[in-house]
């Protein structure tokens, strides 16, 4: 049925239509007419955030910590092109986003008006698709496809770009029926064909030396497609291994888990991956972090690829079973099949493999020396770790970007998907502290904690100030180590440890930031007192900022250096950093 | 077993490429709406892949439906990704590598433009009768040619001009259509 309103109108119709309880914005004069829209309503609520980078990253936290999609209104000019980060790094790690931009009235585009941009044409390559609205008949279509494509299939961000005089314009409203929504050339599929599904049951049924490499891709297929790998895991009794994206879709408190592989990864996780005679690649893209140097990447092995992107197969790694679907359906196919043909895990014929990796999980690739005299900081995660388990409360864990990125990926356990947000394609140091604003809004009673470095997070420290405004208790846990870690740390390996610009001068105290901030600040240096800071950081019913200062000069191994292969992986006890690296290497980042 | 020493779908090159490029023509049907053209253009330069010409109109105005016509140089994987990649744009309904499926038909028209009086001018008649290229300007000292065919046969006239008195040259880029009763 159609109702007429105006274009400001239709967006907040829109949104509350597709179930939108809250957005990420900051206004504007060519948002006004939306933001007076908004103002006369009380379904869709508004978060009013600092910077409108925070906002895309608030997004995108929520995003994925619910599996809906993130919603963000900005402004014309420079509200659009502060969200450019934000668009980019839930391009690169598939987060559903819907990013509702200001445009100058149509008759002033083109003219360099006041607060112009080409928001379409800066942001055609940063989003998985974007619209510029000229007539307020197109804009209830516009506004639905947009959620339809930011959702499905692969999911991604969508800009709809949206001209003042549109926001005023009157039109007819209309919500598009279910199933009209079929879009005449976007149809992502879903379904893996069956022939390659038997295909690669039956290459499991006879592997030897079998590895799951799971990724994000099965988060986002939704918590079933976590159900059916642990089941998956169990039939065939197979070891698992995850990326950065995919922590939390198999529970690591499991012991068919074999921790994160990759650059930073374990070394059996790593070393299972180079000597494996089947790959089991779920959801995961062969990212570069990944498969180290690709002409020696798992020379052995039988891969079978599921992604629901085609044009993630055989871009990196030539695959021998491409399956295009949806991790969920794709696994539920793969129990089905399994099941038809055996109701026995291989675990006699995977014996010997199990041995093996139990071999190089006795290496103990994650262990470091521990202090008494100063905090480590991957000891600092495990205690948080350990303080947050004894919580009844569900807890989530954002990051910044950095070595305590990784450290975090190492030592803090996940065994739900969901619960673990962090930027891994773009890397986007400044991610962590809104994406815990945003989780923390769509999980008000959640323990939230953004697991940080002293230097990314001032790149978007004033969000402190968002989650002040709306008592959101973010917790933000920075392991100062005054250095921008992994920068120093590549500087030892690759440039003769010449620290170009890579200490953290100038710190604020950030116990009087907090403070300023109008939340708590704690300040913990001493290993002996960070038990009950932590603790103290837990029960405080509000944000805090948490300053824990920890050894400056710590490196995160192990470490697969840009252009070795997996099983030349650095171990912790390697002292010289800076001789493993040759000229070619260098050049890699 | 040894997929990983074959080549890749990166037109960088991610490993030692052994294949060798080949030229291809995709035939794209997208939605003509505004900015589609950008998205195409702007896809190859993201990634690296080279354009040779491309053609590009509505062709349905009904549906308001554009058919793009692009040749590019690439290796045997790196197509493969650019098909893929250009079937993720949301516009994009079909992309056809016309070359790998072999059998069509392709054209471009040229409008070459030649300088020149007495003997020259005699010859470049000749050879324009057999080109049949048409004269669609003449002047006492110049004629603008028009001449349809395929790329190589309207790069020999225009060979053959250059020491006659080539002015100038106007291509359309390719334009390529299946054999048989089928659409694509
Ligand atoms: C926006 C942005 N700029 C630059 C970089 C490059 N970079 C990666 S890690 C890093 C240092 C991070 O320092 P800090 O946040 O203190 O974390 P640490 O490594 O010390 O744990 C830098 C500069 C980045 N990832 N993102
Ligand atoms: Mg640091």
């Amino acid at each position: 049925m159609a109702e007429k309103m105006t274009g400001a109108e239709m967006v907040i119709q829109a949104l509350a239509d597709q179930g939108v309880e809250h957005i990420f914005g900051y206004p504007g004069g060519a948002a006004l007419p939306i933001y007076d829209a908004m103002f006369q309503q009380d379904f869709v609520k508004h978060i009013l955030v600092r910077h409108e980078q925070g906002a895309t990253h608030m997004a995108e936290g929520y995003a994925r910590s619910t599996g809906k999609p993130g919603v963000v209104l900005v402004t014309s000019g420079p509200g659009a092109t502060n969200a450019v980060t934000g668009l980019t790094d839930a391009l690169m790690d598939s987060i559903p986003m819907v990013c509702i931009t200001a445009q100058v009235p149509t008759t002033l585009i083109g003219t360099d008006g006041f607060q112009e941009c080409d928001t379409v044409g800066i942001t055609r390559s940063c989003t998985k698709h974007n619209y510029l609205v000229k007539s307020v008949a197109d804009l209830p279509r516009v506004l639905h496809e947009a959620f339809h494509i930011a959702t499905s299939g692969r999911p991604g961000p969508v800009v709809v770009d949206i001209p003042k005089d549109i926001q005023f314009a009157v039109g007819e409203y209309y919500k598009p029926e279910n199933g009209t929504l079929r879009h005449a050339s976007y149809r992502p599929q879903v379904d893996g064909d069956v022939r390659a599904i038997e295909a690669a049951v039956d290459l499991m049924l006879k592997a030897e030396r079998p590895i799951f490499y799971t990724g994000g891709g099965v988060i986002n297929a939704g918590p079933e497609a976590s159900e059916n790998l642990r089941e998956l895991a169990e039939l065939t009794g197979f070891p698992v291994t995850s990326t950065l994206m995919g922590l939390g879709a198999f529970p690591a408190s499991n012991r068919q888990w074999m921790g994160m592989l990759g650059m930073h990864g374990t070394y059996e996780a790593n070393l299972a991956m180079h000597d494996c005679d089947v790959m089991i690649n779920i959801g995961a893209r062969f990212d570069d972090r990944i498969t180290g140097r690709i002409d020696a990447f798992s020379p052995n092995s039988r891969k079978i690829h599921v992604d629901i992107d085609p044009s993630s197969i055989n871009k990196i790694i030539r695959v021998d079973i491409p399956i295009v679907g949806d991790c969920n359906r794709v696994l539920e196919e793969m129990i089905r099949i399994w099941r038809s043909k055996t109701n026995q895990p291989r675990t006699e014929a995977i014996a010997p493999w199990w041995n093996q990796i139990e071999k190089w999980r006795a290496v103990g690739s994650l262990n470091f020396k521990n202090s008494d005299a100063v905090i480590k900081p991957q000891w600092a995660i495990q205690r948080l770790y350990e303080a947050t388990r004894k919580q009844s409360k569900d807890v989530y864990i954002t990051t910044e970007v950095g070595q305590h990125q990784m450290w975090a990926a190492q030592h803090f356990h996940f065994d739900k998907p969901n619960r673990w947000m962090t930027s891994g394609g773009l890397g986007t140091m400044g991610y962590g502290l809104p994406a815990a604003v945003g989780v923390q809004v769509a999980h008000p009673d959640a323990l939230v904690i953004d697991i940080a470095g002293e230097a990314s997070v001032q790149m978007t420290m004033q969000e402190i100030s968002t989650a002040v405004q709306y008592r959101l208790p973010v917790k933000i846990f920075i392991l100062n180590n005054e250095r921008m870690g992994m920068v120093r740390q590549w500087q030892d390996l690759l440039h003769g440890s010449r620290y170009a610009h890579s200490y953290s001068e100038s710190l604020p105290d950030f116990v009087k930031l907090a403070e300023a901030y109008g939340g708590k600040g704690i300040r913990c240096e001493n290993p002996a007192e960070l038990d009950a800071a932590i603790a103290e950081m837990i029960d405080y019913d509000g944000p805090v900022l948490f300053d824990v200062i920890v050894e400056k000069d710590e490196n995160c191994l192990p470490m697969i250096p840009s252009g070795k292969p997996h099983n030349e992986i650095i171990l912790p006890d390697t002292a010289n950093l800076g001789s493993i690296i040759d000229e070619k290497g260098r050049q890699l980042v | 077993m040894n997929a990983h020493l074959q080549p890749t779908g990166s037109a960088y090159f991610l490993t030692q490429e052994t294949q060798q490029t080949e030229r291809h023509t995709l035939s794209v049907l997208v939605d003509n709406e505004p900015g589609i053209l950008a998205r195409v253009v702007g896809l190859f330069s993201a990634r690296g892949y080279n354009i040779e010409s491309l053609t590009v109109s509505e062709t349905e105005h009904g549906r308001r439906l554009s058919r793009i016509t692009v040749v590019v140089v690439a290796t045997p994987k790196t197509l493969v990704q650019i098909k893929l990649q250009l079937e993720r744009l949301v516009p994009v309904h079909r992309v056809h590598d016309l070359t790998a499926e072999g059998n069509y038909v392709e054209r471009e028209l040229a409008l070459i433009k030649v300088k020149g009086s007495g003997e020259h001018r005699a010859e470049t008649l000749r050879l324009a009768d057999a080109f049949r290229a048409h004269i669609v300007d003449a002047t006492v000292e110049s004629f603008v040619f028009e001449v349809t065919g395929k790329p190589d046969k309207i790069d020999s006239f225009i060979a053959l001009m250059s020491p006659l008195g080539l002015v100038e040259v106007v291509r359309t880029g390719l334009a390529a259509i299946g054999r048989g009763p089928e659409a694509m």
